[in-house]
């Protein structure tokens, strides 16, 4: 056992550093630094610039990713980075679940078709999975798709579909057959959001924003060879896809970065004669949070090195989805704290680029954060289906 | 001991019940946010005309002499309505205060237009750097012949832009914290000098940050004894953290309710998630907050109202339990509710978001257990 960075890692780190000083584009970064959101044009440009460094789909295979072979001590030290320079959070629908997905269960003609296009970002992807009666329990689909000839014809709908209205494609869990085991009869299928029948219906969150949306499908025709794997296989590839998405959830370095400003700023937070950093109370939580922060992080890393030793991401995964979650939500409710009443003045997103803040320069977006994760707990499988999961498989109660 | 509301009581507690039911409907509701007001100019006139604007202001102001209690009564109900009338700041924060240590000219020209209707007022106690502190005040006042001159600025002022008067804490003598030296102004909001940056807030009410510039008043102006401003405001303010209070056990009890009832109806993997007990004993932690609120507010409203010695202690008790249990509460009905608990639709969202800045305002649970622990 080592933690120590070898000479070769600690050059990789200066590559990187001296990458992003160089290619960090300054717009992204002042939206970034502002925590307002980047609009879709923003989003694909970052991704290609990390994709042609190969630093895009690094959990890819290289012969699919055609990058260089990071191994994990890199890909920590790359996220780690990436992180400390506040790059944006990498999109996940495309790179870190379609793709995975298609090099994994896919035809020839489907990695070919699909692969470079996500690589590059060309190709905006979103999920298909939650449905109005099926959220929790995602097996109970309704969502038809029914062979006709060479197609398959979809009626049904989908929600919660993330940033569906600047989607492409759309990877869908549908229902092929119905079957005593629900289970059985679940396929998964890639399909053009350019078909015809396809509505996209905004959901606006309690934090003003248009981030989820409504997916109908009428009469949708796609045709056959978009299934992925077997019929009725879809279910085996959603497990297989929960888990790479959980692992992906926790977004650790990001909110290591996150809490590393909350210090600083609570450092400048006047209290009284101090600052907010001298209370007690208020000091403890964040140093608790930083050791709960500590270890899901080491999990995180435990998990990884299993993971790379041929392992496959399990259940353990759904302790980071559980962990990184909670995280999330304490952090975004510290900065909420240590704003007091300058978190109370409200503005949807599309209102805070073009106002000045009140209160503090960096109030602004602290209220909407932290409603907007309350979603968190709740998304990938709510966090008591992940307890679910842990006791039945890890624990096997 | 007896907690059981007498028979005038009750029947205040029917009317608002009534009111919330029959006028203050979701979609009804949903369309006062937008609107410039920001809440219902109608229903301002029928909580005048059914007297409860002068509910608890004594008799001598043109009251009807009511007490914490019923205060409590009408504040709760309004909680369970989401109520976005701006009773607090304008009756039990500011009207409060008037009464209590206003001069008669001040009562007389003040609080009848606030028990008709036809006044509203606002509290500008907050700083910038002030966070929890009422005596942390740099807003200078400085007396000039008859007159005092105002320079400095306020933060967060609830209902601001709604406010004809707003009564002001300034320093008039001591340093930046000193509890001595404090005096509170009652200001035309049309003064010269004043500015105001209106805006909303998360929970859909309207507040302001308000610039004076040489705001000159009358020593008329002036509330109470000059230098003793702090004690009126904590009166004042001990008053309103009862009735957010109240507040907030209103809205915690409809969080709850609604939450068992959806999950009752709410169907996955063949049954009612109500029917998995680790969301059962969710909902019965969430019934046991709402409990224990209730209880606390129950005991510090009537410790204030007979003026123990450790009321004010209890109502720091209370409003760090009231932050605590708005903060459970609020995050585990949005749970509890899944994807639909996150969206504007569902007013679950919006409770979450009341009880989140009620867990703020007037101090949060950090701040409260200090007091606690000093008193």
């Amino acid at each position: 056992m080592d933690l120590s960075f070898s000479k070769e890692d600690l050059n990789f780190r200066q590559e990187v550093v001296d990458f992003l000083d160089n290619n960090y584009p300054d717009d992204i970064r002042e939206r970034q630094d502002k925590r307002l959101p980047l609009d879709k044009e923003q989003n694909i440009r970052w991704q290609k610039i990390l994709s042609k460094q190969g630093w895009f789909a690094v959990n890819w295979p290289t012969e699919y990713s055609g990058g260089p072979e990071l191994s994990i001590t890199q890909k920590y030290i790359l996220q780690n980075v990436l992180a400390e320079y506040n790059t944006p959070v990498q999109l996940p629908f495309g790179v870190g679940m379609c793709g995975p997905v298609i090099y994994t269960f896919g035809t020839d003609k489907q990695k070919e078709e699909h692969l470079p296009s996500i690589l590059n970002s060309d190709v905006w992807w979103c999920q298909g999975y939650s449905e109005p009666g099926s959220g929790s329990d995602l097996a109970s689909l309704k969502m038809r798709a029914d062979k006709e000839g060479d197609s398959y014809v979809i009626n049904g709908s989908k929600t919660w579909t993330t940033l569906a209205q600047h989607a492409d494609w759309i990877f869908c869990l549908v229902r092929t057959e119905t079957t005593p085991i629900k289970q059985e009869g679940i396929s998964f299928l890639l399909i053009d959001m350019k078909s015809a029948g396809i509505e996209v219906k905004p959901i606006i969150t309690v934090d003003g924003s248009h981030e989820v949306n409504m997916v109908f499908f009428d009469n949708v025709t796609v045709p056959c060879e978009n299934l992925v794997g077997e019929e009725g296989q879809g279910w085996n590839i959603a497990k297989f896809l929960l888990a790479h998405e959980r692992s992906g959830i926790a977004g650790i370095s990001s909110l290591k970065r996150e809490l590393s400003r909350l210090r600083e700023l609570s450092a400048s937070t006047v209290v009284d004669e101090g600052n907010l950093l001298e209370d007690a109370s208020f000091r403890a939580k964040i140093e608790q949070t930083e050791i709960e922060l500590t270890a899901t992080e080491f999990t995180e890393l435990r998990t990884l090195a299993a993971m790379s030793n041929g392992g496959s991401p399990g259940a353990e995964s759904s302790i980071l989805k559980i962990k990184g979650t909670e995280l999330q939500q304490t952090i975004s409710e510290l900065f909420v704290e240590m704003l007091g009443y300058y978190a109370h003045p409200f503005f949807t997103e599309n209102e805070l680029g073009s106002n000045d803040s009140i209160g503090p320069e960096y109030a602004g977006p602290v209220m909407p954060l932290y409603l907007n994760r309350r979603k968190v707990s709740i998304y990938g499988g709510s966090n008591e289906i992940q307890r679910n999961v842990i006791s039945k498989a890890i624990l096997g109660l | 001991m007896d907690f059981t509301f007498n028979d005038e009581q009750t029947l205040i507690q029917g009317q608002v019940e009534q009111f919330i039911q029959r006028d203050y409907g979701w979609e009804t509701r949903q369309s006062f946010i937008s609107s410039d007001l920001g809440f219902g100019s109608d229903n301002w006139k029928t909580f005048a005309e059914l007297g409860w604007l002068g509910i608890s202001l004594s008799e001598d102001s043109g009251g009807f002499g009511g007490s914490a209690i019923d205060t409590m009564i009408v504040m709760e109900e309004f909680g369970k309505g989401l109520v976005l009338e701006p009773f607090l700041e304008t009756v039990v924060l500011c009207a409060g205060l008037i009464d209590d240590a206003g001069s008669p000219e001040q009562k007389k020209d003040l609080l009848s237009e606030v028990v008709e209707g036809s006044m509203q007022l606002a509290l500008a106690y907050a700083e910038p750097q002030s966070r929890f502190n009422l005596s942390d005040v740099m807003t200078e006042a400085k007396q000039d012949g008859d007159n005092f001159v105002l320079n400095g600025f306020k933060s967060v002022v609830m209902n601001g832009p709604n406010a004809d008067q707003i009564i002001i804490s300034t320093r008039t003598s001591g340093d930046q914290r000193d509890k001595q030296g404090i005096s509170l102004f009652v200001v035309d909001s049309n003064s010269t000098g004043l500015s105001f940056r209106d805006y909303q807030t998360v929970d859909n009410r309207r507040a302001s940050e308000i610039t004076l510039e040489s705001v000159i008043v009358p020593a008329s102006a002036l509330i109470g004894e000059l230098n003793q401003g702090l004690q009126y405001l904590e009166s004042s303010i001990d008053r309103a953290i009862l009735a957010i209070s109240a507040e907030a056990v209103g809205a915690m009890e409809v969080l709850y309710k609604t939450t068992v009832e959806y999950t009752k109806t709410r169907e996955q993997f063949g049954t009612a998630i109500g029917k998995f007990q680790v969301l059962q004993h969710r909902m019965v932690d969430m019934f046991m907050e709402y409990e224990q609120c209730k209880s606390l507010l129950y005991m510090a409203t009537m410790k204030h109202d007979e003026s123990s010695p450790d009321a004010r202690k209890s109502i720091s008790g209370l409003k760090y339990q009231v932050g605590n249990a708005s903060k459970f509460i609020g995050q585990q009905a949005v749970q509890l509710h899944g994807g639909m608990g996150v969206t504007d639709e569902l007013n679950v969202g919006h409770y979450f978001k009341r009880l989140t800045t009620i867990g703020t305002i007037f101090g949060n649970s950090d701040h409260h257990l200090k007091q606690y622990t000093a008193l």
